[in-house]
């Protein structure tokens, strides 16, 4: 492949004050409140057009701070009260200069969304458990991001689809320009400053396999095809200092049989806490019941990446299968325990003793799916905490789980003002980064619903606000 | 019925219940959520529930070409006209829905035709050519008062039975007895619904309609066809009301109820087709049943040709062309009333049999959950 050399006069040769790697929300926000300062902005987006919008497409609401309740928004929503759920699913592994940053600066964002094209929609059905502290997009994340393209638009942001930046010229902390692949040529672009905003490496099973072995074939993703970190790579390769332990990421346990890539939402199965779950071996291995399942789910995708073969299955009975949100695939279907174990290839016998040791184990309680009810089981090994009640009604449905990835936080470190981090601890001139790829400084580990939207929003737009400050002080 | 419509449908609601991100566009979404499989009555009656805003086509992280295809919009639409093909009565002229504007082109030009020749055969072609003074009775004069009171309240009457009876089949074949149709919270409820265009409303947005961008736009053109359709009606009826009770026969001066109702009535529809017709040559493909394109365009047209020749029958309703042009506005009305139960006209209908099984079931649930 040819680099063009970008003769002075073809439009190519244009340099831009900012350029914006990746298409999804962080993107998009940096784009757009850059281009609000007046910046002659580019965006790079590696996906088609259909396909734009990086993991954003398949989200649906958006976590932040509000002091009130609003049109779209149950109740108040304090800081500490954002702060205390921050430290609980994370377990105190955070940044938290940049962690309270972030939630201070979500204060109310909304507003600004709205006025950027966002449409919200009031809680309903779906969105319950969250309708206080998480606000929903009308129609989802798709929906959201065709608003907000067309408002790029309409700013004049100059949008490139399937251009996928394959190396980044930096010197001495400052970057230079990128070169992009574009119909099968590479073309260099050049830039004042860059915002990447190019999300994590869950696309690239080669980069997760050098962390997780051979484990990582068996891992679903559920997002975009084609977060696979490219940039993050070449920003670590050129003296960028990484952030986020490797093997730590945002996984849930999701069926086994959804699409590689880019299933989405539909693939998660809720029916996890109501039942027992058991490996190949047909052994059980954690407590199904420990907490209300939007609050576990995030900690299951780990779990069955550590059983062999990386595979799981969740079995209930018939007074369980109505309890939960109906899923894609429909449920394996036995009306004995024998008959589950044959369709599921499990051990008969030792399927068998396991839920007859659970049976036997599930004291009576008063079942409640709505509350951590007292039906436990705590004579047995791992425990069931809440809502244990014995698999004894054919008949009996069972659900195979695999690990299924949504974004890791291995990234570049960053600071308040979003500027990407050097190895030597100097921070780099003109690189600012956002969204999934500097996840990784906030979530150390654990999630929370809609938080991953909220850091690309907040940081999308420091990073748009912080490049286009440093481009408007440049010599002319 | 064909089973891969069903099928393809049950297999897009499946995926839309485990989804659910459309749930604040309209209300296909929360039907479909207080079930967890779906029958085909069920299926059916969220075809109809459908009022093809296309918001979920565009707002879909699934849609082509992603691999589980879906195309809500599309699988609904084309489910749709096969319950309208099924709720034809008599069944035998459920064809008509297939290549519909033909069936629209053929008996307009043969309703005008007869017309024609009818007139011709029993006052000469001449007739229709003559200056009329604007005196009374001249309408009558070019088509005699009872033949054009006794053949439509033929049509009408026929027209009327064939509707209630398509109605019917589709309310049953939605899982429903008919005495459950007789919910008055649910009917005042599907009126509002139906005066509003509630589901056309996208969540408080509109439509994507013709492309990706939301806008009241079709909304409002189809106001503009409903309540002129409305307008008109009354028009009719107050017509009806001063020849038979007042003893003043038509045509009426400018000023005078049913002239205004029904001029302001007919502008009304004509903008109204003339938008519609504007946005669907317009639209984006890609959410749409091309196989129903005919019978929307052949209907569209007709409704704007019946006011459109009525407001011309009225501006030269003093020059020799008032009796041609009585005709042809009288054939293209016969046409459109002969139409009604074999083309897009019943969309309304089931539309709001839809509507109402909506309310009462959501209602129930609603009590449910107290």
């Amino acid at each position: 492949m040819s680099t063009d050399n970008n003769h002075p006069g073809s439009p190519s040769a244009k340099h831009f004050d900012i350029l914006v790697i990746g298409g999804g929300n962080a993107a998009l926000c940096a784009a757009m409140t850059a281009r609000e300062s007046g910046m002659d902005v580019l965006v790079l987006e590696s996906a088609p057009k259909e396909f734009r919008g990086g993991n954003s497409r398949h989200t649906r609401n958006l976590r932040y701070l509000h002091e009130k309740e609003n049109k779209y928004l149950t109740g108040p929503y304090p800081e500490n009260e954002f702060w205390d759920d921050l430290m609980r699913v994370t377990k105190g592994k955070t940044n938290e200069e940049l962690a309270r940053f972030i939630i201070r600066e979500s204060n109310d964002i909304g507003t600004w969304m709205e006025k950027h094209g966002c449409r919200f929609q009031p809680a309903m059905r779906g969105t319950l458990h969250l309708a206080r502290t998480n606000a929903f997009f009308l129609g989802g994340g798709k929906a959201l991001m065709n608003a907000y393209y067309a408002f790029a638009q309409h700013l004049g942001i100059k949008i490139e689809y399937d251009s996928e930046v394959v190396d980044l010229d930096i010197q001495y902390g400052r970057f230079l320009s990128a070169n992009v692949k574009q119909q099968g040529g590479i073309r260099k672009i050049h830039a004042k400053s860059v915002i990447v905003a190019s999300g994590g490496f869950q696309a690239n099973l080669a980069w997760l396999k050098e962390y997780w072995g051979d484990s990582a074939d068996n891992f679903i993703v559920r997002g975009t095809p084609y977060d696979k970190g490219k940039v993050l790579k070449v920003l670590l390769d050129n003296g960028v200092k990484s952030v986020g332990d490797p093997k730590q990421c945002h996984a849930v346990a999701i069926d086994a049989r959804a699409p590689k890539f880019d299933g989405g939402i539909v693939t998660r199965l809720d029916c996890v806490a109501f039942g027992i779950v058991v490996n190949n071996q047909a052994t059980r291995f954690y407590d199904e019941g420990e907490d209300f399942w939007p609050k576990r789910y995030a900690i299951w995708g780990r779990l069955v990446a550590d059983q062999p073969d990386q595979i799981a299955y969740s079995i209930i009975d018939s007074k369980s299968i109505d309890l939960f949100m109906p899923s894609v695939f429909p449920p394996v279907e036995a009306d004995s325990i024998e008959e589950m174990a044959e369709k599921l290839d499990l051990d008969s016998n030792g399927l068998n003793e396991t839920i007859n040791k659970f049976n036997k184990a599930c004291k009576p309680g008063s079942f409640d799916p709505g509350e951590l009810d007292d039906c436990k089981a705590l004579d047995i090994d791992p425990v069931k905490s809440h809502w244990a009640r014995p698999l004894d009604t054919p008949p009996f449905y069972g659900y195979p789980l695999k690990p299924g990835i949504t974004f890791t936080y291995l990234g570049v470190e960053v600071n308040k003002k979003a500027g990407i981090i050097m190895e030597n601890n100097q921070v780099a001139k003109n690189m600012f980064a956002a969204g999934e790829i500097m996840s990784g400084n906030i979530l150390g580990q654990g999630y929370m619903a809609g938080f991953g939207m909220t850091i690309g929003t907040v940081f999308g737009r420091t990073a748009g606000k912080e490049a286009a400050r440093y481009v408007s002080k440049l010599p002319e | 019925m064909s089973a891969n419509c069903l099928n393809e449908a049950r297999r897009v609601m499946t995926i839309c219940n485990s989804c659910r991100y459309c749930e604040g566009f309209c209300a296909v979404f929360p039907a479909m959520e207080l079930r967890r499989t779906f029958t085909d009555q069920d299926l059916k009656y969220f075809a109809n529930l459908c009022h093809n805003c296309r918001d979920c086509y565009y707002a879909c992280q699934y849609a082509p070409p992603h691999t589980f295809d879906l195309n809500v919009p599309k699988s609904l639409a084309k489910l749709r006209l096969e319950t309208y093909e099924e709720s034809t009565w008599p069944a035998a002229l459920s064809g008509l829905f297939r290549n519909n504007g033909r069936a629209v082109l053929l008996t307009t030009s043969f309703c005008v035709l007869a017309l024609l020749l009818i007139t011709a055969a029993f006052n000469g072609f001449s007739l229709p050519f003559e200056t009329y003074t604007g005196e009374d009775n001249t309408f009558y004069q070019v088509l005699p008062y009872k033949a054009i009171v006794s053949s439509f309240m033929v049509i009408g009457l026929v027209v009327f039975f064939c509707l209630m009876k398509g109605f019917l089949k589709f309310w049953q074949a939605t899982g429903e007895s008919l005495k459950d149709f007789f919910n008055l919270r649910a009917n005042i409820t599907a009126v509002w619904d139906v005066l509003r265009l509630k589901y056309l409303d996208g969540g408080g947005y509109g439509c994507n309609y013709p492309d990706d961008k939301f806008s009241m736009i079709r909304r409002n053109f189809h106001h503009g066809v409903f309540y002129g359709f409305m307008l008109c009606f009354t028009s009719t009826a107050v017509a009806a009301f001063y020849d038979h009770f007042l003893s003043s026969p038509a045509p009426y001066p400018f000023f005078s109820l049913p002239v205004l109702l029904g001029t302001t009535g007919g502008i009304s529809i004509v903008i109204g087709c003339g938008g519609l017709l504007f946005l669907k040559e317009k639209m984006d493909s890609a959410p749409a049943d091309i196989q129903g394109l005919s019978m929307d365009v052949g209907f569209i047209l007709l409704l704007f040709l019946t006011s459109f020749s009525g407001l011309l029958l009225l501006l030269l309703r003093a020059t020799p062309f008032m009796g041609i042009l009585l005709i042809i506005h009288v054939g293209i009305v016969a046409a459109f009333f002969i139409l009604m139960p074999y083309g897009k006209f019943i969309h309304g209908f089931l539309r709001y049999a839809a509507l109402v099984k909506n309310a009462r079931e959501q209602l129930v649930n609603k009590t449910d959950k107290k």
